[in-house]
């Protein structure tokens, strides 16, 4: 078997006496689309924060192609190839679409801190910001500044900032969560295009998109893992209704 | 020896008298997250205030009103000024302040004249408590340290033991929250804002015959408070207790020897033909304060009593 | 492909755009620099266009942490002033010809103090840029405070009271500029202005600047594209204590001296004001808040001894009501006017505009009058032969009248605004 993409191990996070993640253990293979889902306050913003190097672990370790991360900074994190977005849109509400998109394409092109060279004059960087706001649909708003942006183009724009630095891992908080039936169907036909060819790790609400998207789901309650396996059958596992019912319905099969 | 004690008391009132400074500041700033640029501006004005109070009626009196009026200034500065910068965020606070604390100082100089008024310690104090070593140590200076004592009796009493302490502690960590029980937050700002103020303003009325009321008081003492804050860690009153003393103890000590560099490392090889080596140690007093800082910052940078790192 | 080429370069201005916003400004502001001394100046201008071309570099090597970085200092000027100190001594140098100085002309001492200033904002800089906001503002006055109580514990660099004067007529000479009379220095002040200006101008368009103004805006989200937000702090940190180095070197070259005053909290608080009343979200903004508080600085104080009195209560003015600075006003008013019922905006700007004047008005007449009685002197304001005593009435009805009527205006404006 080949190293995971992903790793956990035994992981802990306590905030004084509240226990928040509990022993959680879970393997993520490289290319998998993997979701995690339980009822809010189990924990899953806190595992992603754990993750990406937000908080540092009571316990336990976050390996990454093998490499412990776990204690990282996180722009550390974020330059061995895991990004992350954020449950509230986290963008640089300032700068316009484009060069939002072009601070998250820069630091893979090499020129991190570089003070001696025009932003605009190197073409690979151009270039590649291009190809992420056409990737998320974001060309025609490319010059508009991001604080006008309507609700559903700054959340394609936060996935929009996260997979600019060309991330191998990628965890998404919440992508479409307060969005209409119609936006929802374009940010899951934009994940589907970002994530392909990657790992990608997603909190979600909207059994929907989960049921759509993932290969695996890990079911998150009070800060432990109770199940992990295909959307099939997590389905029809008893211990996943029993904690879920009331909260969500799962959506029936559909054939 | 007689340095050690000495040194200790000048020290420990010193010490007190910032902390009478700096737990305004902290009270404010643990509340509203606004550094009060402006707070040592309102400390001259109670020693102003004190300096006007006495001259017609007497300094008991200037005692109780002069920190009084420093608050209701401070409180009208909140209502009127503050509270309107406040939507833009701390650094705008933060400047409104710094630019009250230039006006203020500008119309102290008018009001005053910009050389030192004479503003003296009441003669009912104004005798040497005891004699030590052929050196006498003045009363007012015991009183200074009571005066203290009883004002940090008091902070406390009004934080722990009251209905509006325990609002104002709620409100220190959630704001909101005390918004939605139904408490007029805008109202409790204005009002730790005016107590602080009026801490600062008894600071004043003590600190300006000890040391010279005139418009430079301000700029002084102004930077130190603010490093005793940060030294503390920023937030925590014990913090800035402790703080407080430490400084003022390390200033008086240091003032007190007048050992040179060359001196203390001659074992190093220095000596006073080098720059260094003529560094006094009492000539280093005034830097202690800002050497602590630098220090502090490097290898705790959270601060003394401080939870976070800043 | 060649479609994907051509959307890129799609999405950047276009040159004629470019040309508009970037180049021609900067031209225009060197034509002026370079026509001021064909209208045969005085002395008296020359002097304060040269302190206006410092504090023009100076003030905006601010605004690359405050504007941009969203750093507030209370110790920029240490920079300015271990640059200038650093220039100063090199002048020196210069003088004595002291190992390769001999062979450097005057002309490139900015460059001495953009390194001086450089140096010491990267040692400076790399315990205080840890945090942003109040924490680094506190810990900026701390360290100007140290900086400023050293200087004088060590004289062989700072020279003490008297601080550090020198001889910029030494050296060789560049473009045939002796350095000696005061037009020859106006062309050194303002070669270096146009290089400051220029230089920070690009700044922003680097990558290391549009990441500070990114960390400004947003600095958890920049960890997790990758960057350090304390090195891209540390970093633009180190280059505007350079700016303000440069401009230190070119008052080293200026004034011929360089005191501890150059590096205390009060040049520090000046800049601070500078760069805010002129606006700091502008990068034009700095330049014009240095131009209109040199001139106050000198014009002012000489009618009035209350100019600092009034310094401050514009800077407050400023925080309450334009956060945005004369920039912003300015631009404003050139939006509004462009806008939809520019005829109205203008009524409303100009309603405005008088009661502003006429809270003026009030505030003078209670300040002059103020500062005479406080005198004690029996001195009286007497603007237009009018004879204002503080005990006469004609005064007090002179402050209280326009500040109610200037309030009532400017407030009758806002509720026009809004109801439209």
């Amino acid at each position: 078997m080949s190293t995971p993409a992903l790793s956990l191990k035994g992981l802990n996070k306590s905030f004084g006496p509240a226990k928040i993640i509990n022993e959680v253990s879970l393997d993520i293979a490289p290319g998998e689309r993997h979701a995690i889902i339980g009822p809010n306050g189990a924990g899953k913003s806190t595992l992603f924060n754990l993750i990406s190097g937000l908080y540092t672990p009571t316990s336990g370790t976050v390996e990454l192609n093998g490499e412990a991360i776990s204690g990282m900074p996180a722009h550390e994190i974020n330059k061995k190839g895991l990004s992350r977005s954020f449950q509230v849109s986290n963008i640089f509400t300032n700068m316009t679409v484009r060069e939002n998109v072009r601070c998250g394409v820069l630091h893979s092109m090499g020129q991190g801190y570089a003070w001696w060279r025009n932003i605009g004059s190197n073409k690979a960087v151009q270039q590649k910001t291009w190809e992420v706001l056409e990737h998320c649909a974001l060309t025609d708003k490319a010059n508009v500044p991001a604080a006008l942006l309507p609700y559903a183009d700054q959340r394609a724009l936060e996935i929009a900032i996260t997979i600019a630095g060309g991330a191998d891992v990628i965890l998404l908080d919440e992508p479409t969560a307060g969005m209409s039936h119609s936006e929802t169907e374009r940010a899951v036909n934009l994940i589907r295009r970002a994530s392909e060819g990657k790992t990608l790790v997603i909190v979600e609400h909207d059994m929907g998109v989960i049921f759509d998207l993932a290969d695996r789901i890990s079911v998150l309650v009070y800060g432990e893992i109770i199940a992990s396996a295909p959307p099939s059958e997590i389905r029809g596992d008893p211990a996943v209704r029993e904690a879920y019912l009331g909260d969500e319905e799962l959506p029936e099969e559909v054939a | 020896m007689e340095t050690i004690v000495f040194g200790l008391l000048n020290g420990v009132s010193y010490g007190l008298l910032l902390f009478m400074l700096s737990s305004g500041l902290t009270l404010i700033f643990s509340m509203m997250g606004v550094l009060n640029f402006a707070h040592a501006a309102f400390y001259m004005l109670g020693a102003y205030f004190a300096f006007t109070i006495t001259g017609s009626t007497s300094f008991w009196i200037a005692l109780f009103i002069a920190p009084v009026l420093v608050g209701l200034i401070g409180a009208v500065v909140e209502r009127f000024g503050l509270r309107r910068v406040h939507p833009n965020g701390h650094v705008a606070e933060l400047l409104f302040t710094f630019g009250l604390a230039y006006l203020i100082e500008e119309i102290v100089k008018i009001v005053y004249g910009k050389t030192a008024v004479d503003y003296r310690v009441p003669d009912l104090l104004n005798f040497a408590a005891f004699e030590l070593y052929g050196a006498s140590f003045p009363a007012y200076r015991i009183f200074v340290i009571f005066i203290a004592v009883a004002m940090l009796v008091g902070l406390w009493f009004l934080l722990k033991r009251t209905r509006a302490g325990l609002i104002i502690q709620a409100a220190l960590t959630h704001p909101h929250m005390v918004g939605h029980l139904g408490h007029n937050v805008p109202f409790i700002f204005m009002m730790v804002f005016g107590i602080g103020c009026a801490l600062a303003g008894l600071a004043g009325v003590m600190a300006g015959n000890i040391f010279v009321t005139d418009p430079a008081m301000a700029v002084q003492m102004g930077p130190i408070v603010f490093v005793v804050v940060v030294v503390g860690g920023i937030g925590s009153l014990e913090g800035a207790f402790l703080a407080s003393l430490l400084i003022g103890l390390l200033q008086n000590f240091a003032v007190g020897i007048n050992l040179k560099f060359a001196e203390i490392f001659g074992f190093l090889g220095m000596t006073d033909l080098s720059e260094v080596g003529r560094i006094s140690v009492s000539s280093l007093a005034p830097v202690l304060p800002f050497l602590l800082l630098v220090l502090i910052l490097i290898f705790r940078p959270q601060g003394l009593m401080g939870e976070k790192e800043l | 492909m060649s479609d994907t080429t051509r959307g890129f370069a799609d999405l950047a201005p276009s040159t004629g755009a470019k040309f508009r916003q970037r180049t021609l400004p900067i031209l225009i502001f060197a034509a002026i620099l370079f026509a001021i001394p064909m209208a045969g100046p005085s002395r008296t201008f020359y002097t304060l266009a040269h302190q206006m071309g410092i504090n023009i570099v100076f003030a905006l090597s601010y605004n690359m942490i405050l504007g941009k970085g969203g750093l507030l200092s209370f110790g920029h000027a240490v920079y300015f002033g271990l640059g200038g100190y650093l220039a100063m001594h090199a002048m020196n140098w210069i003088e004595d010809g002291v190992g390769i100085w001999g062979a450097i002309p005057m002309f490139f001492l900015p460059l001495v103090g953009f390194a001086g200033g450089a140096l010491a904002g990267a040692i400076i800089g790399w315990p205080s840029c840890r945090k942003a906001g109040t924490t680094f503002a506190m810990i900026s006055l701390g360290v100007a405070e140290l900086i400023f109580a050293a200087a004088f514990m060590f004289d062989s660099f700072f020279g003490g009271e008297q601080g550090i004067s020198g001889d910029r007529m030494n050296g060789i000479e560049l473009f045939g500029l002796s350095m000696g009379p005061i037009d020859e220095v106006y062309w050194f002040i303002a070669f270096w202005t146009v290089v400051g200006v220029i230089g920070m101008w690009a700044f922003t368009r680097t990558p290391l600047g549009k990441l500070s103004e990114a960390t400004r805006d947003n600095a958890q989200r920049v960890q997790f594209i990758g960057y350090n937000p304390q090195r891209v702090r540390y970093l633009v940190f180190i280059f505007a204590g350079g700016f303000a180095g440069l401009a230190g070197g070119m008052a080293a070259v200026n004034y011929e001296i360089f005191t501890p005053d150059a590096l205390s909290l009060v040049p520090s608080g000046f800049v601070l004001i500078m760069a805010y009343v002129g606006g700091i979200t502008y990068f034009v903004g700095p330049i014009f808040g240095a131009i209109l508080l040199t001139y106050m600085q000198s014009m002012l104080s000489d009618f009035t001894e209350a100019w600092l009195l009034y310094l401050g209560v514009l800077f407050i003015a400023i925080v309450m009501f334009a956060p945005r600075g004369i920039a912003g006003v300015v631009f404003g008013f050139l939006d509004g006017v462009r806008g939809e019922n520019p005829g109205r905006y203008f009524g409303r700007w100009i309603m405005r505009l008088v009661g502003i004047l006429l809270m003026l008005m009030g505030l003078i007449v209670l300040v002059e009058v103020s500062v005479r009685w406080s005198n004690g002197y029996g001195e009286v304001y007497e603007p237009f032969g009018l004879h204002l005593g503080h005990g006469n009435v004609l005064s007090w009805l002179l402050v209280i009248l326009p500040a109610v009527a200037g309030v009532w205006l400017t407030r009758f404006a806002s509720k026009e605004e809004e109801g439209q």
